[in-house]
């Protein structure tokens, strides 16, 4: 069946490009920019369940992000967790709040939705950047490292930290699409789509919209969270501004820009909007111009985003 | 008593000129249903502007005047080449739109001015009055009366002139408006020519209080879109009493509680109120049709 | 017996009684049709009776059960579906999916076994699959089921919401201008599709402007006027109705009205 090839399409795409890419790069430099964009990617693709599948907006996932690299940095010293069990108790936490704050919050719609979240992101991000005691404030704080590097080549590999954390943001991020895909063509992916076109027509078939709006804002949240926590153990050095406004947008652009509603969208856009700016440096001073630019017109001129238009485009050429 | 007095100057002063950046997301969003992020960087534009005039010359008044009708064309231009370029756009694409659109404007006002802080002199001095106590600067008024006569010129225009009305229809109902020979794209047009004119308005009025510079305009936008939300977007009351209440709220937490802590004290009133009032304080509760 | 017992129902826009106070009954089986010129109320009452609108007055009974102001995910569970005079479709899925999503209730709650695409899901989804085959084979739409919802005619979609409302085995059936917009074949098979659900003893409720239609296939009519009921009865009463004509009057569909009867 059709959507049976396109999860599999998609995991073959992603696939050759993990591999692919490396061969292209001229410097280890360049695994630590492609573990940034997947890492960058996964919590987009939480996104493209939210937003693209679910149709509700956040403007303050950012700070889930920031639960999830600040569970990772805290966790270990506080708790005496092991660093990758952080990854797991910020995914509690930033599941647990969505969750919590999920429910009042989702019965908004459209910009009321977007201030209200936007208002969420703020505050995770002031608790963070205020409670300087136990986070370091604005300054930061060093995260312990997970300790894998030291593994492998206790077992003979030596392997840079970059080269390591491509693979290993590589894997997660599959994972992360597998999860993504499976969800799109299951009861509860359909239900979600189903209230994003039209709520009251989900709500007579029966479909608690309430109920499944908060499920997809957990399951985004969770995504963001591990994002974040992988950031803050690669880094080993973590500061608010992971939880920032801009950061926020910055994840929300990168999932329209690839195409909101589909899952390898997340990946494209984690891409241009992660590697743009290091391209964009080239041109200094004209670095914003051009990403407002490129903003703007993929909007204007590709409303479904990069992939879905591409893909409309494709299929039109080869009929 | 003086305390409470200076934050109580201090709120409204910052409450006006979020007042103002509320009232251009209004005016923007009844014409076009577009919540304009790059609201705050009209307002960079205007004290922008204003600045670089100033200093090759010009006197400040026609400077400023100047400025304003420059902010107000970049406006018309955001219009005409962005907006109405990406009419039916989804919420979430129009907001990115905005907010490249945004991010484009800094970049712009990053080559053409430069990254440095600006500011140029108060319009009636800096000797600061004293009432009850507590003091409270020439420029504060000018802020504070400067907002509440454009309030009150907008009121004049919706209610009193032919224009003002047409734009009201629109607001109402787009396709009604148009069936009435209302020119619509004008009424787009002319609202943004007017938002971003107002937002320049307060540029100047700020500027010699708060300085400026190429990246002062993201945060503004992020309270006026807040006072707008909180007071209902879409009434230019609720952009007046939203960005009020910011203005209180933050100098009140600021002074009494903490600094640092003034921007959640602000989001947590508004994630209160839109709990109770999904719609904000003024807002009118839309009924689904089927 | 009584499938659906309405009871006073009302609603105020702004101090003005949209619906007043209307009454009526419908049994298994029954094809009661809702008729009354432009702005009558009966869209209005369809939002009443479906959970969206809140009433000011009145109750809502499905089998002796007062289900008043249940949302509508409630309703569904307990047997109501319904279509929308204004498309209601989810245009971004495929035909096919639409359907699929009126079985909703039938492959339960299963978020973790939904996001590890366990064989349960898997099965369940090859059942949904198969029942939303089989109802779009009933309104003649199999071969359009991989389409895009948002390729289909005017007259297709109104068939598609059908079987989505079908798809969660209703009780009650509120079908809201299902002709409208369809050419004169269309509506033929509307018609016999309508007749064929009702046999099955599901209840409908039917809004419809094709008063030849409404005429043929109708057990019993509500007739409404200004958001009050002025008639009720069978077909034939209904159009001998002075009351009736008079509300009709002037308007083509008064002609209508006693043209279908003859």
């Amino acid at each position: 069946m059709n959507s049976i090839s396109t999860k599999y399409a998609t995991l073959i795409a992603m696939v050759a490009v993990i591999v692919i890419a490396p061969m292209f790069f001229p410097s280890s430099f360049y695994y630590r920019i492609g573990a940034l964009i997947f890492i960058n990617g996964l919590a987009v693709m939480g996104l493209v369940v939210l937003i693209g599948y679910a149709g509700q907006v956040s403007l303050g996932h950012a700070g889930f992000v920031g639960i999830g690299a600040y569970a990772a940095a805290l966790g270990p010293i506080y708790l005496g967790l092991p660093p990758v069990l952080g990854i797991v108790l910020g995914a509690l936490i930033s599941g647990s709040l969505a969750w919590l704050i999920g429910r009042p919050i989702l019965r908004l719609r459209g910009h009321y939705l977007a201030v209200a979240t936007l208002g969420v992101g703020i505050l995770i991000y002031m608790v963070l950047n205020n409670e300087a005691q136990l986070t370091g404030g604005p300054d930061g704080m060093p995260v312990q490292a997970i300790g894998l590097k030291e593994f492998l080549k206790s077992i003979g590999y030596s392997v840079k930290g970059s080269v390591m954390w491509y693979w290993l943001a590589a894997i997660v991020l599959l994972v992360g699409a597998v999860i993504g895909l499976n969800l799109h063509d299951s009861p509860t992916g359909r239900a979600l789509r189903s209230l994003h076109d039209s709520e009251i027509a989900a709500r007579t078939v029966g479909i608690d919209v309430a109920r499944y709006k908060l499920r997809a804002f957990v399951i985004s949240a969770v995504y963001a969270s591990v994002a974040g926590s992988q950031l803050a153990l690669m880094n080993k050095f973590i500061s608010p501004d992971v939880a920032s406004f801009l950061h926020s947008v910055e994840l929300v652009t990168m999932t329209v820009l690839g195409g909101a509603s589909v899952i390898f969208g997340a990946l494209v856009g984690a891409t241009i909007l992660t590697a743009l700016p290091q391209v964009l440096t080239m041109f200094e001073d004209f670095e914003h111009v051009l990403l407002g630019l490129i903003m703007m017109l993929v909007m204007i001129f590709m409303r479904a985003g990069l992939v879905p238009s591409l893909i409309k485009l494709i299929r039109r050429l080869t009929k | 008593m003086s305390e409470f007095l200076q934050f109580l100057f201090s709120g409204v002063t910052v409450g006006a000129v979020y007042a103002l950046v509320a009232l251009g997301f209004t005016i923007i969003y009844n014409a076009s249903d577009v919540v304009n992020f790059a609201q705050g960087e009209f307002v960079m534009l205007g004290g922008m502007s204003t600045v670089f005039l100033y200093e090759a010359g010009i006197p400040l008044f026609p400077a400023a005047v100047l400025a304003i009708i420059l902010t107000s064309i970049v406006g018309v231009a955001l219009n005409k080449l962005a907006i109405e370029p990406a009419r039916g756009a989804s919420v979430v694409s129009l907001i990115i739109i905005t907010i490249g659109a945004s991010i484009f404007l800094r970049g712009m006002a990053q080559i053409v001015f430069d990254k440095q802080i600006h500011r140029f002199p108060a319009f009636s001095g800096e000797q600061p009055f004293v009432v009850g106590g507590a003091t409270i600067l020439p420029q504060s008024l000018w802020i504070i009366f400067g907002a509440l006569a454009i309030f009150g010129a907008l009121y004049f225009f919706f209610t009193k002139t032919l224009t003002g009305k047409a734009v009201l229809a629109t607001a109402n109902n787009r396709d009604a408006a148009k069936l009435m020979g209302i020119n619509t794209n004008f009424i787009m047009t002319l609202s943004f020519a007017m938002s971003a004119g107002i937002g320049a308005i307060a540029g100047v009025l700020v500027t010699p209080m708060t300085l400026t510079s190429y990246d002062v305009g993201i945060a503004l936008a992020l309270k006026g879109f807040a006072a707008a939300m909180l007071g209902g977007m879409g009434r230019p009351l609720g952009a007046l009493v939203g960005g009020l209440a910011i203005g209180m709220i933050e100098a009140m937490t600021a002074g009494y509680i903490s600094s640092e802590y003034k921007d959640a004290a602000t989001f947590i009133v508004i994630l209160a109120v839109l709990f109770i009032m999904p719609n904000g304080i003024f807002g009118r509760s839309a009924i689904d049709r089927v | 017996m009584t499938l659906l017992q309405i009871e006073g129902l009302g609603i105020n826009f702004g101090g003005l009684a949209a619906v007043d106070k209307v009454s009526f009954a419908a049994k298994p089986g029954e094809i009661v049709s809702i008729i009354g010129p432009n702005g009558a109320g009966k869209t209005t009452l369809f939002n009443l009776i479906s959970g969206i609108y809140t009433p000011s007055c009145g109750r809502v009974m499905l089998s002796g059960q007062d289900i008043t102001a249940l949302p509508p995910h409630r309703l569904a569970a307990l047997g109501m579906s319904r279509t929308f005079q204004n498309l209601q479709v989810f245009q971004q899925m495929s035909v096919l999916e639409n359907v699929m999503a009126g079985c909703h209730m039938g492959e339960g709650n299963h978020i973790f076994a939904d996001l590890l695409a366990l064989p349960a899901t898997r099965a369940r989804t090859r059942k949904s699959r198969t029942t939303a085959l089989e109802l779009l084979g009933r309104v003649g739409l199999a071969d359009q089921a991989d389409q895009e919802a948002s390729a289909l005619s005017y007259g297709a979609l109104k068939r598609l919401e059908i079987a989505r409302a079908l798809a969660t085995n209703p009780r009650l059936l509120l079908l809201d201008e299902p002709a409208a917009g369809c050419n004169a074949v269309e509506t033929e098979e509307i018609d016999n599709l309508i007749a064929q659900i009702a046999e099955e003893g599901i209840a409908i409720l039917l809004v419809e402007h094709d008063m030849k239609l409404v005429m043929k296939i109708s057990n019993h009519i509500v007739v409404l006027d200004h958001g009050k009921k002025i008639t009720e009865g069978t077909p034939q009463d209904v159009a001998k109705d002075p009351k009736v004509i008079e509300a009709y009057l002037g308007s083509s569909a008064g002609k209508e009205v006693s043209n279908a009867v003859g």
